[in-house]
Order: structure tokens, then C-alpha cells, then sequence
């Protein structure tokens, strides 16, 4: 065995323990790096095998089915098998309670691929055979109290069906996650001529190795001009690994924060660790060894422990792989098989070990500086690696280079990546910086006049070895991202449920006229419902535009003007922003020119030439602030000016009215109107209360029940945020490796001094005391950096990214510092438990 | 016939460059000695001895003048060449001990072995040399020990067996008996001038110890950087 191996080996003995901690710290992040990219193979794999199980078939088509011979030839030749469907809302009602319903009429085979399960088994193929029967998934069951072999009324026909089954599970549906109204299966040939019986879906299984996307390619040739969409198996697959890319990355650059935390951690104890072995390295340099052999000793004892931290790393990515799938189960809508990812975990592995490596070779570089002589002269021990090494500015540019790379690789965006690198080095900056203050405010404003304990506990903060800088790092890099997570989940839930909270609308009537308003109103409110959001439209013919008749592109494709729907208000709604001019609240009485704005809903047509067809190489736009538009207002001619653009919010709130125009108050008061509403109930009870009561009031007002959607997405969203917690986890795991880490490299270099104090006569709570207060400062410091710090970055990542005000809960952060500080506290105390109840001479014999 | 000289100092300067100017701590100093010979290198603290040693030993770089170490001139070596002649003809003992704490007292002495043969030595011949020295330092029971169980006067011993492993052609000692009370280190010097007798090693002695500097065939004395006397043991008083 060579000596660098041997001396390695032997040299490792007595701070083995603590080697473990380096090792430690970047476990958690290699895990999180090898479960994320394990599951991500998992889940490709099962994409690319069961896509087609998704569609339930090879190809589907969606849109207004032409019934041509030429199409039903075309469909022909492609030597498959066509299944026709229709998907139509509809309204099922049993014994008095009705409720809106996703209608699917299937023909055939269909769903070609996947499994469409009910209870009893048979009742998808009963389905088949026709007849007036219908299955129902569970959710229908149970809100329209019927059961198998019970009648049910579809549609304003009211034609009778029997229930013959409960949905279980159809290809691409997610049970309980479903976004639309709940599920009900009919036979396409039951469809009434009052429905409609064409399909507006055909679902088509290709011969084996058939080109789906060069068939697309000729029908979509073949039949130009209807309004077709096509989608098939194999581009849903490619989607749904674009999609997965983006998850994938997201969670890896979460992991890497891990990582990243760790490898500071790592950097931290090998600095340490450096500062012990001067003497060692100084005496082997004495004794021949040269600076190469000297380096190699500790490099080869960091690789090694890198390499043990990646297997261990591994390991728990590992096992989290296989837990990961369980907790997305119901998220996924396929079966997912475990297997162990070899690249993924190679990947994870090459990642920490690079890193570590760096961070590594950072404080180890002071091993090739350290003169000889130092074994002699003490002060020269103090100083090696002090000078400037320009190894340690390539190093010190390759760890930003490393994650910048890192981040790149996995986002495959270059402005992502650098960006990505600079926000972690901010957030190392800020905090090194802080630390640095707190030094030198502890020396500038010493309280002298405190107690004992305080003082030392305070100059603890800037005396020689202290470990203010490494504690606020570690500590606050882990305080900010834990929060950070945290607020981050909550934004994204408050973007589903909407800034009022408990008063959003869960209950959504439609089509309701000027005189049923005030009736609705009441009868919701007697059912403790009450109506929380209700918005009058008005809809409007456009005339001209500055004088001239609007062209050809205000026409519908057969030709008909478009009708817009036009509301009034005087205030913007949260979360809506002017995106050009002014926005006017309220109308001058008797003005001439009534001042407007356009929602971003209102399609800004971009066409000058009639003769030309629509297309993105138009770019002229017609409509500006300023012009001015002459409307028809239900036989009212009003002329109106454009003062504002509402840009689109980006934000997604169910039972928010859509309008492409918006009045000042006072314009239109006095039109016609409609008005679309939305009430919030409490209990599930209470909703289907207010639907049965205004179903029998006004059957012809829609009501959409959405509290099925918010509670699925909200569902969705805690999955989500679960797993986004778990990976959080890792995080904070390695944040208390690095706090546990810090404070033991913090006990190795105080022991004499606490060794000292103990044989002046120091008492054991005194002790303990000093280290109190110094933990308690830099815990209570470091979260509240932390915490600034996430709030900032949650500040910008709503207004960028989810277009909503921030939120900072005061009780949340609270509670978050308070926490942190506790974990800081408690560790503290662990990890020096021994030194202060131990007889002096016994811990030096054992700590040196 | 004279023996050939084993170390040759030349016009050495060292000149350290403080916040207060630049401050010299040896002045060219010159002297050569034989091999075989015993040296005691005498003066006050902060006399330049320490400094003296370490050059003479190639441990750090003149500003001026030249060293010559069995036949080799450091001044045209780099670090790594210089740490290649300290392994191959230099033994060190130092005032306080400098054993490598994570290595028991056997291995403490086979370092020097085993960084010559780059650690494939035949381990056997070397292990039996290694215990024999420390058989001869009183120390065959302490062979598993680590130095953290031993006395001071006990490392200081494992250092000395650590010195002599590799047959260096000069020792160079650093108050060897500077951390040892009176009797220990009396047992301590015996086995220096006892191992230097029976090896043939050139002794090069920094101390403030007169009665020891005494025991040596020559002693230079040091004031501020500079030799003022430079004679035999007997005329040193």
C-alpha cells in the first residue's frame, strides 16, 4: 500500500467521528438528487409505455366531425378501428336534485387502450350493447342518491336512463382529481336529436406501426377548412416528458440546494480539520514528505468520504424513489413499475462528488503552504495557506461555474442557470456579511455591564475561532429556504383559492336573468348560501371603428358578427393590472364619449389586408388607446373611446367573470343585462341544498358546483406541496447535519478554552450558559436573516411569477424563527454535552 | 585524516520582511562541520538559532548565502528536493516532541521508512528495526501506543527512535530536553549522544542548556544573528 494511502488511513483514526459529519452533509443532497432523477426514469419509462393509455386510443379527434364520404373514406384508409364520441355537459337529475355532469357518449371499443372499470364489471360492456342506460361515477351516485338499477333524468329532454354501474377508473382520468364537472358514460347511440347526435370526438386505434404524426400531417391537409384538433398518443407522450422535464428540473434544483447547503458544511469541517493537522503536515514535511504527498493525504481522505457520503447518499435517494411514486400515486395517471435508474444514480453520485470535491479542495489547498518549519514556530502554523494562492481563485470560480452548470444542464437554460448560481450566492453573500457585522458590532458595542455569562457568550461572537460566520450561514441559508418552501406552497395555494379566502365562491349560477337575480339572491341566502360575487353583463354589437366598419376579422367564420359581452365597474378586481393608458371608474353624465377598456380577454385582431388570411405575419394591430369604437348596444348606439388595456393577470381564480369590455360605472347601468353569480357554501350539504332548491325554482339556470374542483385542485396542490415539503426535508436535514456539524467543529476548537475555564472553576451552568447565549444570538439572527431573506424572494416570485400581492403571515415567520432558534438551541446544547460534565484532563484526552 | 564535512554554511542571511521594514535575523553567518562531529548551537532567546536550524536543515530559504547538506546545495533545490535530502540524511528532534498524534509510537518511527519507499518498504525488516529502537529507548512495551498515553519524556523517546530509523548522516535537535524535568531529560540526553556514538550521526544542538551544549565536540555561540565565539565544549562556559 503506498503511504499516501497508509498515512490516510492511519490519519483518519482519531477524527473519524467527525469525518463522518463531511460525509453526512452531503448525503441528504445526493439522495434528493438520485430520487428526483430515479423517479423521473420511473416515470419516462411509464410515459413511453403507456401514453397511449392516457387517450385510450391511438389518435382522437375533437371538433365539429365532418360526415362526408371523402372523411369517412379517409378514416377508412387508415385500416384501424373509429370510434365515435360526444362529450356535452349535461344535467342529471333523480328525485328532485340535479347536477351538472361531463357527458360521454362512447361507440364501440373505445377506450381502445387502458381500462375503463366500473362496478359491477360488466357494465362497460352493457354500455356497449346501448340502449337508454347510463354509468355514473361515485361522486354522482352519492350526491343524486340513486343507486344501480335506479332512473335517472338527462338533459332538458328528461328522458329516462338506468344507472347500470359506478365509474372506477377511465383511461386518463385521475380519481378524485378530476378539474371538470364529475363524470357520467352513456351509449353513443342513445343520443337524443335534441343533444345532437353527431360526434364531435372519433377515437381511432392504428394498425401496428402506423406514423400517427404523418396521418395527422394528411388529414389535416385533407381537411383544412373544418375546425379540427388532433391528438394523438405519441405527441401526448412527448408533452407529457416536456412536462416532465420542467417537474423533473425543479425538484433537482431543490435537491442541489441540499447539496449545495451540505458542501458548505463540508467546507466548514475541512477547514477545521486543516487548522488541526498544520502541525501534522508541518512534522511530515520535516520528516520528507513532499507538499504533493502532504495534500495527497487529505485530498484522498475527502474523496474517500465523499465517495462513502455518495453511496450513503444513494442509498436514501434510493429509498426515497420508492416511496416517492406511493405519495404521487393518485397524481399519476398511469401505473408506475420501480426500477433502479443506474444513469440517475450515477448522475446524483458524479454531482456530489464534484461538488464536495470543490468545496473540498477550497480549505485543503492551505495543506500545500504549510512550510516545514512550522513544526517548530507555532505562529507559522497560524498563517499557512494565508497567502494568496491562485489555485484558490480557479477553485473559487469554479464552485459558482459548478452550480451555474448544474442548474444549466438540468434546466437547459443558460440565463436560468447563471441566475439560479447568482441568487445562491446573494443569499452566501448576504449572509456573509451579516456575520461579519455581527462581529464587529459584538466588539464595537461589548456589554460590559451584563453578567459573566453574557459577555463570554457575546465575545464568543467575534473572538478568534469563532464560528459566527459558519453558524448564521449554515443556519440561515437553511432557515431562508425552509421558509422560502414554505411561503412558496402557501402563494401557490392562494393563487387556487383565491385572496378572500373562506368568501370565495364555490357555488357558480349562470344565465340568469335581470328579474331572477333578486329571487336567487334569497333563496341562496335561506339556504346559507349566500351570494358573494355577482357581476351584470351586457352584451353589444360593434358598429365601427374610428368611422370605418370593423373588417373582416370581426366576423365569425360563418360570417356572422362577433356578439361581445361588456361589464361595468368602477375598480379594478385584485390582480388586475393596466397594461396600456388609464383606466376610468366612473362616466361623466351625459359625455359623449364614454371612456373604455379592453380585456385581455378580447382578442386584439392583427389584420390589415382582407385579402390576406389570418395569420402571425400581420402584425398591425387595429385597436389602440385612443381609437374610438361605436357600439350597438341591444338597439342603443353609444360611442366610446378605448383609455386602457387590461393586461392579462396570469392569475387563475375559479368564478371569475370573463368580459371584453369594461365600462365605468354609470355608462351602461341601465341595459339589458344578465348576470353571472357565485355564493359560498360551507358544507357540501349546504350546496346541494341551494342547487336542489334553485333547480326547482329556475331550471334553466345553469349552476356549476365547484367546490368539487377547488377541493380537487387544493387536493392537488397539498400533493404537490407534500412532496415539495418532502424534498424540503432533505433540506432540512442537511441544515441540521450543518448546525450539528457546526457546533461540534466549534466544540473541537474551544475545548481547550472550555477546558480551561472548567479548571478556573467555571460550573457546569455557567458553561452551558455562555454557549446559551451565544447559540440563542446567532440562532435568533440567523433565522431572521433567513426569513428576510425568503420573504424578499417570495415577494418577487409573486409579483413575477403568480401576478399576486405577497403575503409575509407575521405568525408564520414567528413561528419560523422562534423554531429555528429552539433546533438551534437544543442542538447546541447536544453537541456539547460531554464537555462541560466530564474532568478536564479526560475530555482533552479524548477531544485531542 | 579529517573526516569530510557533512554541512557547509556560507555568508547565510534570512531577512524577514515585517510591517515595522524588513528585520534580519541572521547575518552571514559561516561555518562548516565535519562529519561525525557533535555541534551545540548557544544563545539567548531570539538569537537566531531556531532560524539557523531550520535553514541548516533545508526547512525554509535563506535570503542570501548557501547551505551545503551532505554534498547537496538546498539553495538549488526546490521544496520537494529539499524534503528528498531531509528524508534521505536528516533526523529531527524537537522540543516539543512533534509526534503525529493519529499514529501509535511503531508508527510514529516508521513514517520516515516508509515516505522513502513511497510506504512499499518490506514491512517486516522495518517493523523489527522500529521496535528494536524503541526496545533501545526503553519503549518495547509502548509500541501500540498513542502518543496522547505517553509522558512527555516517553514521546520525546519515540522521537528520538523516529530520528535515528532512517540512518540519517545528521541529527538535528531543537532543545531536546527543553520540555523534560531533570531526570528524564538526563535519560534523554544519554540516548542522544549514546545513539550519535554508536550510528557515526552528526549532532547539530540548539539549547540554551550549557551543560549539555558542553557534552558536544564544538559549540557556536549566537548574540542578535551572528556567531560570537566558535570553539570546543571545554571553552564554552
Amino acid at each position: 500500500m503506498s503511504f499516501v494511502l497508509k498515512m490516510a488511513w492511519r490519519d483518519s483514526r482519531a477524527s473519524r467521528r467527525r469525518l463522518l459529519l463531511l460525509s453526512l452533509s452531503v448525503v441528504f443532497g445526493i439522495g434528493a438528487l438520485i430520487a428526483i432523477g430515479s423517479v423521473s426514469a420511473n416515470l419516462r419509462r411509464a410515459i413511453d409505455g403507456q401514453a397511449n393509455s392516457l387517450l385510450g386510443a391511438d389518435l382522437v379527434i375533437t371538433g365539429t366531425i365532418p360526415t362526408s364520404p371523402e372523411w369517412q373514406q379517409s378514416l377508412a384508409v387508415l385500416g384501424g378501428e373509429v370510434a365515435r364520441e360526444r362529450i356535452f355537459p349535461a344535467q342529471v337529475a333523480a328525485g328532485g336534485v340535479a347536477r351538472r355532469v361531463q357527458m360521454r357518449a362512447l361507440e364501440g371499443n373505445f377506450p381502445f387502450y387502458g381500462e375503463f372499470i366500473a362496478a359491477p364489471a360488466d357494465a362497460p360492456a352493457r354500455l356497449r350493447q346501448g340502449g337508454n342506460v347510463i354509468i355514473l361515477s361515485d361522486a354522482l351516485l352519492e350526491q343524486l342518491h340513486v343507486r344501480l338499477g335506479d332512473t335517472v333524468k338527462v338533459g332538458n329532454g328528461q328522458e329516462d336512463f338506468t344507472v347500470i354501474g359506478q365509474m372506477k377508473a377511465f383511461p386518463g382520468e385521475l380519481a378524485g382529481f378530476t378539474v371538470h364537472p364529475p363524470l357520467a358514460f352513456i351509449p353513443f347511440s342513445a343520443l337524443s336529436t335534441k343533444v345532437g347526435s353527431a360526434a364531435n370526438r372519433v377515437n381511432v386505434r392504428l394498425p401496428a406501426g402506423s406514423d400517427s404524426e404523418a396521418i395527422v400531417k394528411g388529414l389535416k391537409a385533407e381537411f383544412s377548412d373544418d375546425r379540427l384538433v388532433f391528438a394523438t398518443a405519441e405527441e401526448r407522450r412527448k408533452n407529457m416528458a416536456n412536462a416532465l422535464t420542467g417537474f423533473d428540473a425543479f425538484f433537482r434544483l431543490v435537491g442541489f440546494v441540499a447539496l449545495f447547503l451540505g458542501a458548505i458544511g463540508v467546507a466548514s469541517v475541512v477547514h477545521v480539520y486543516v487548522r488541526q493537522k498544520i502541525t501534522t503536515v508541518a512534522i511530515l514535511r520535516c520528516l520528507g514528505a513532499s507538499a504533493r504527498q502532504t495534500f495527497a493525504i487529505y485530498l484522498l481522505q475527502g474523496l474517500a468520504l465523499g465517495l462513502f457520503g455518495s453511496v450513503v447518499g444513494a442509498g436514501i435517494g434510493l429509498a426515497a424513489q420508492w416511496l416517492l411514486p406511493r405519495m404521487l400515486q393518485d397524481l399519476i395517471p398511469f401505473q408506475i413499475d420501480f426500477f433502479i435508474s443506474w444513469p440517475a444514480v450515477a448522475s446524483g453520485m458524479i454531482s456530489g462528488l464534484v461538488i464536495c470535491l470543490l468545496f473540498t479542495l477550497l480549505p485543503l489547498l492551505a495543506v500545500r503552504r504549510v512550510p516545514p518549519l512550522a513544526a517548530f514556530r507555532s505562529a507559522l502554523a497560524e498563517r499557512a495557506g494565508a497567502a494568496f494562492d491562485p489555485w484558490r481563485v480557479v477553485i473559487a470560480i469554479l464552485i459558482p461555474a459548478a452550480v451555474a452548470g448544474f442548474a444549466i444542464w438540468q434546466t437547459k437554460n443558460v440565463k436560468f442557470g447563471i441566475g439560479y448560481a447568482i441568487t445562491l450566492g446573494v443569499g452566501f453573500g448576504i449572509l456573509t456579511a451579516t456575520a461579519q457585522l455581527v462581529s464587529w458590532a459584538a466588539q464595537r458595542w461589548f456589554p460590559r455591564r451584563l453578567p459573566y455569562v453574557v459577555r463570554q457568550g457575546v465575545a464568543n461572537l467575534y473572538r478568534p475561532n469563532n464560528r459566527t460566520v459558519l453558524l448564521l450561514l449554515s443556519i440561515g441559508l437553511g432557515a431562508f429556504l425552509m421558509i422560502a418552501l414554505y411561503l412558496a406552497r402557501t402563494e401557490l395555494l392562494r393563487q387556487i383559492q383565491g385572496p378572500e379566502g373562506g368568501a370565495t365562491p364555490n357555488l357558480i349560477f349562470a344565465r340568469i336573468d335581470e328579474d331572477q337575480m333578486e329571487p336567487l339572491a334569497k333563496i341562496a341566502a335561506a339556504q346559507g348560501a349566500p351570494i358573494v360575487q355577482q357581476t351584470a353583463f351586457v352584451r353589444m354589437n360593434l358598429v365601427s371603428v374610428n368611422g370605418n366598419p370593423p373588417g373582416r376579422w370581426w366576423r365569425l367564420p360563418n360570417g356572422k358578427p362577433r356578439d361581445l359581452t361588456a361589464s361595468y365597474r368602477d375598480h379594478l378586481l385584485q390582480g388586475e393590472t393596466v397594461r396600456e393608458g388609464k383606466f376610468v371608474p366612473r362616466a361623466e353624465p351625459g359625455a359623449a364619449v364614454v371612456p373604455i377598456a379592453l380585456s385581455a380577454s378580447l382578442p386584439r385582431p392583427r389584420v390589415i389586408d382582407p385579402n390576406k388570411p389570418m395569420g402571425r405575419e400581420d402584425s398591425a394591430s387595429i385597436l389602440h388607446v385612443g381609437d374610438i369604437l361605436d357600439w350597438d348596444v341591444q338597439g342603443i348606439p353609444m360611442r366610446t373611446r378605448i383609455t386602457a388595456v387590461l393586461g392579462a393577470t396570469g392569475r387563475f381564480q375559479l368564478g371569475t367573470e370573463r368580459f371584453d369590455v369594461l365600462f365605468p360605472d354609470g355608462a351602461i347601468n341601465g341595459a339589458p343585462k344578465f348576470y353571472l353569480a357565485g355564493a359560498h357554501a360551507a358544507t357540501a350539504a349546504i350546496a346541494l341544498n341551494v342547487q336542489q332548491a334553485v333547480f326547482a325554482a329556475f331550471p334553466r339556470i345553469q349552476v356549476v358546483d365547484v367546490s368539487v374542483i377547488v377541493e380537487a385542485i387544493t387536493r392537488i396542490f397539498g400533493k404537490i406541496g407534500f412532496v415539495i415539503g418532502f424534498m424540503a426535508s432533505f433540506i432540512v436535514a442537511t441544515g441540521v447535519i450543518m448546525l450539528v456539524s457546526a457546533v461540534l467543529t466549534g466544540r473541537f476548537q474551544r475545548i481547550r478554552e472550555t477546558v480551561l475555564l472548567r479548571t478556573l472553576g467555571a460550573s457546569h451552568r455557567q458553561l452551558i450558559q455562555i454557549q446559551m447565549v451565544e447559540y440563542a444570538i446567532l440562532g435568533i439572527l440567523a433565522s431572521l436573516v433567513g426569513a428576510i431573506l425568503a420573504v424578499g424572494g417570495n415577494a418577487l416570485l409573486a409579483h413575477f411569477v403568480f401576478k399576486i400581492p405577497p403575503s409575509a403571515p407575521p405568525l408564520l415567520l414567528l413561528g419560523a424563527t422562534a423554531s429555528v432558534t429552539a433546533v438551534t438551541l437544543v442542538t447546541g446544547w447536544f453537541a456539547n454535552r460531554g464537555v462541560t460534565d466530564h474532568p478536564p484532563l479526560v475530555v482533552l484526552r479524548q477531544e485531542t | 585524516m579529517s573526516e569530510p564535512t557533512i554541512l557547509k554554511v556560507e555568508r547565510l542571511t534570512k531577512t524577514y520582511l515585517t510591517a515595522a521594514g524588513p528585520l534580519t535575523v541572521l547575518h552571514e553567518v559561516s561555518f562548516d562541520l565535519a562529519a561525525g562531529a557533535s555541534l551545540a548551537v548557544v544563545g539567548p532567546s531570539g538569537s537566531g538559532k531556531t532560524t539557523l536550524l531550520g535553514l541548516c536543515a533545508g526547512l525554509d530559504r535563506a535570503t542570501s548565502g548557501t547551505v551545503t547538506l551532505a554534498g547537496e546545495l538546498l539553495n538549488g533545490l526546490d521544496e520537494d528536493g529539499r524534503a528528498r535530502v531531509r528524508n534521505q540524511h536528516v533526523g529531527f528532534v524537537f522540543q516539543n516532541f512533534q509526534l503525529i498524534p493519529t499514529l501509535t509510537a511503531l508508527e510514529n518511527v516508521l513514517v520516515p521508512i516508509e515516505l522513502r519507499s513511497g510506504g512499499g518498504a518490506s514491512s517486516d525488516e522495518y517493523e523489527k528495526e522500529s521496535r528494536e529502537l524503541l526496545r533501545r529507548v526503553g519503549l518495547g512495551e509502548r509500541c501500540d501506543h498513542y502518543p496522547v498515553q505517553l509522558s512527555g519524556g516517553e514521546q520525546q523517546r519515540v522521537a528520538l527512535a523516529r530520528a535515528f530509523i532512517n540512518r540519517p548522516k545528521i541529527l538535528f535537535c531543537d532543545e531536546p530536553t527543553g520540555n523534560l524535568d531533570g531526570d528524564t531529560a538526563q535519560v534523554m540526553v544519554e540516548l542522544i549522544f549514546g545513539l550519535n556514538q554508536e550510528r557515526g550521526t552528526t549532532l547539530v544542538l540548539v539549547t540554551h542548556d550549557l551543560e549539555l551544549a558542553q557534552r558536544c565536540g564544538r559549540i557556536i555561540r549566537f548574540r542578535n544573528g551572528a556567531i560570537i565565539s566558535d570553539g570546543a565544549g571545554a571553552r564554552v562556559a
